[in-house]
């Protein structure tokens, strides 16, 4: 049943852009994947680490202007993506080595300074961003030949990248270090007293966490064929936090859900209404009241309860008394 | 060699001495129970011993190494294990899961992105062994926040087994137990074996005089009275400070 909807979803996905109806709607679907790779990413520390970050879209920025300044510096797309995110992994390391010095709200906080001094960066340096104008490169790359010029090949380039990256979170997830990290999460203090280094798993996590932000970044870039201050910005950084806890925090199709939600919103829905970021809002106050825990496993509990009231009523079997058990 | 030395170590929060400096030696495979009042000092003794805090001053030695720099983390993997006073589990976790976080806090495997965790044989099998040891196995698979109170006392203790520690600090076990939890609880500390050496803080000196051989009197951030079990019961410094005779 679980490969069933597994194999109907891959078979969806792959074939997108034979039944979406037109370039437009494809490329919003490029969007919210390189969207969700990217809240994937927020997710590790969000979720999985329990560290909340609202200075991701820093990275993210560093990836796409990273990449633009290379290529248009004349290097080729491997060298662009191996110096990209080199560059993001290098950033990471030293914003985890400054935001890790707190939890919580500190870390919160920090990570926003950080965000706050790139954007200051992407905006004020211009002779190293350009500005307010932001940088532009002049074509998609060509890995192994492939043109990833039109939209259905750079959507189908965009969902290969996705799958690695989900796949890579569902292998972490279920992984001795995935615990490790959890456990981080919920009792920092028992886990470093059970010998584990605290520091060292979460600096690790955000490693994690800021590659696939590269990897999203150059995403956005590609797909842009731009990148600008607005890219870098705090309200980039909330909106991709907002992503994760939307679909649900710590949980897979979760922050996947929530880019949907985010993107579908933004391109759609705004040329229907000018006003789409009341609908917007008020969609996010129905989810916190409706489904606090976020929409997928939101819908996981409504679904079930649904099920359950399907069904006819058996009186449920006391449990057990264990003590009973045990004697 | 003692297994636990601990010399004039103090510490102090603001103007408050919480430990004023305490010297205490532990021999390899005893059986120590440390008692005092509220505020004595004991759990921050323990929080010294296991590196979740620094001293101010003073030594810690595990086994005539000086452990005083050496951070918390890597001291479990010296071979010190604990379990708190106020439980400090995975409650959204099973009873198995817990033991095997205990576990694969000592296995290099812990920094492993890739492997299966419940496949891992080597930590699952151990982890089912430590929970059979503490008559938990029937409830392996259970969420902790399933059980009761007196069953994730015996996952701490558990956990802490699971480890193969050289030293168990005990903080409270019995705390909030029942009578009945209290002697299950009684019988599977009498039962660890003399390879580890047994340090306990108790509240409640009546459970837990039956287990101590040696008993350290903490008051006010110092070691009052120290000795065999019937001599420090009989001390009239026990006598005034614990029954307040």
């Amino acid at each position: 049943m679980r490969y069933l909807a597994l194999a109907a979803a891959l078979l969806l996905l792959g074939t997108l852009p034979l039944w979406a109806g037109g370039i437009y709607y494809v490329n919003i679907a490029s969007q919210i994947l390189f969207y969700a790779v990217f809240a994937l990413a927020i997710n590790v520390l969000v979720g999985y680490a329990g560290l909340v970050t609202l200075g991701h879209a820093g990275l993210f920025g560093i990836a796409a202007y990273t990449g633009a300044q290379l290529l248009n510096g004349g290097h080729g797309h491997a060298a662009i993506a191996v110096g990209a995110l080199a560059a993001t992994l290098a950033a990471a390391a030293l914003f985890a080595v400054l935001a890790l010095r707190g939890t919580g709200i500190g870390f919160v906080m920090i990570t926003l300074a950080i965000g706050q001094i790139v954007w200051g960066v992407a905006y004020r340096w211009i002779s190293l961003t350009n500005g307010d104008n932001g940088v532009s490169i002049s074509g998609r790359p060509s890995p192994l030949g492939l043109s990833l010029a039109s939209p259905a090949s750079f959507y189908w380039a965009t969902l290969g990248v996705f799958l690695v990256a989900i796949a890579s979170m569902a292998v972490f997830v279920a992984s001795p270090f995935g615990a490790s990290v959890r456990g981080t999460r919920d009792q920092p203090r028992r886990m470093a007293a059970l010998g584990y280094h605290v520091w060292l798993i979460r600096f690790l996590a955000f490693l994690l966490s800021g590659f696939w932000t590269g990897v999203a970044g150059l995403l956005y870039l590609y797909y842009n064929q731009f990148v600008s201050p607005q890219a870098v910005s705090l309200t980039a950084s909330a909106e991709a936090l907002l992503m994760v806890i939307s679909g649900g925090s710590a949980t897979l199709l979760g922050p996947v859900a929530g880019a949907a939600l985010v993107v579908i919103m933004k391109s759609v829905a705004s040329a229907y209404i000018e006003r789409w970021n009341f609908v917007l809002g008020a969609i996010f106050v129905a989810i916190v009241i409706f489904v606090p825990e976020g929409m997928v496993p939101g819908a996981v509990r409504l679904g079930s309860r649904a099920l359950a009231l399907g069904r006819p009523r058996v009186p449920a079997a006391l449990p057990a008394a264990d003590g009973e058990a045990r004697r | 060699m003692s297994a636990l030395a601990v010399r004039s170590l103090t510490k102090s929060f603001g103007g408050l001495l919480v430990t004023a400096s305490v010297d205490l030696t532990v021999e390899p495979g005893e059986r120590r129970l440390i008692i005092g009042p509220n505020g004595a000092g004991k759990t921050t003794l323990f929080n010294l011993i296991t590196g979740e805090l620094r001293p101010d001053r003073g030594a810690i030695a595990l086994f005539d190494r000086d452990i005083t720099r050496v951070p918390g983390w890597r001291r479990a993997h010296l071979g010190i294990s604990r379990t708190y006073q106020i439980i400090t589990l995975f409650p959204n976790e099973t009873l198995l899961r817990n033991v095997t976080l205990s576990l694969l806090g000592l296995s290099p495997l812990r920094w492993n992105p890739l492997a299966r965790l419940d496949r891992q044989a080597r930590l699952v099998t151990p982890a089912r062994e430590a929970l059979a040891r503490v008559g938990l196995e029937h409830l392996a698979d259970r969420p902790l926040a399933q059980t009761s109170y007196g069953e994730r006392r015996r996952v701490e203790i558990a956990m802490a087994l699971a480890q193969r520690p050289k030293l168990l600090l005990l903080d409270e076990p019995f705390a909030g137990l029942s009578v009945e939890e209290r002697r299950d609880v009684l019988q599977l500390v009498t039962s660890i074996p003399r390879d580890v050496t047994v340090v306990m803080i108790e509240h409640d000196m009546d459970v837990a005089l039956d287990f101590a051989e040696r008993i350290t009197v903490l008051h006010l951030g110092q070691v009052v009275v120290e000795g065999d079990r019937g001599a420090v019961v009989a001390h009239p410094r026990t006598q005034e400070i614990y029954f307040g005779a």
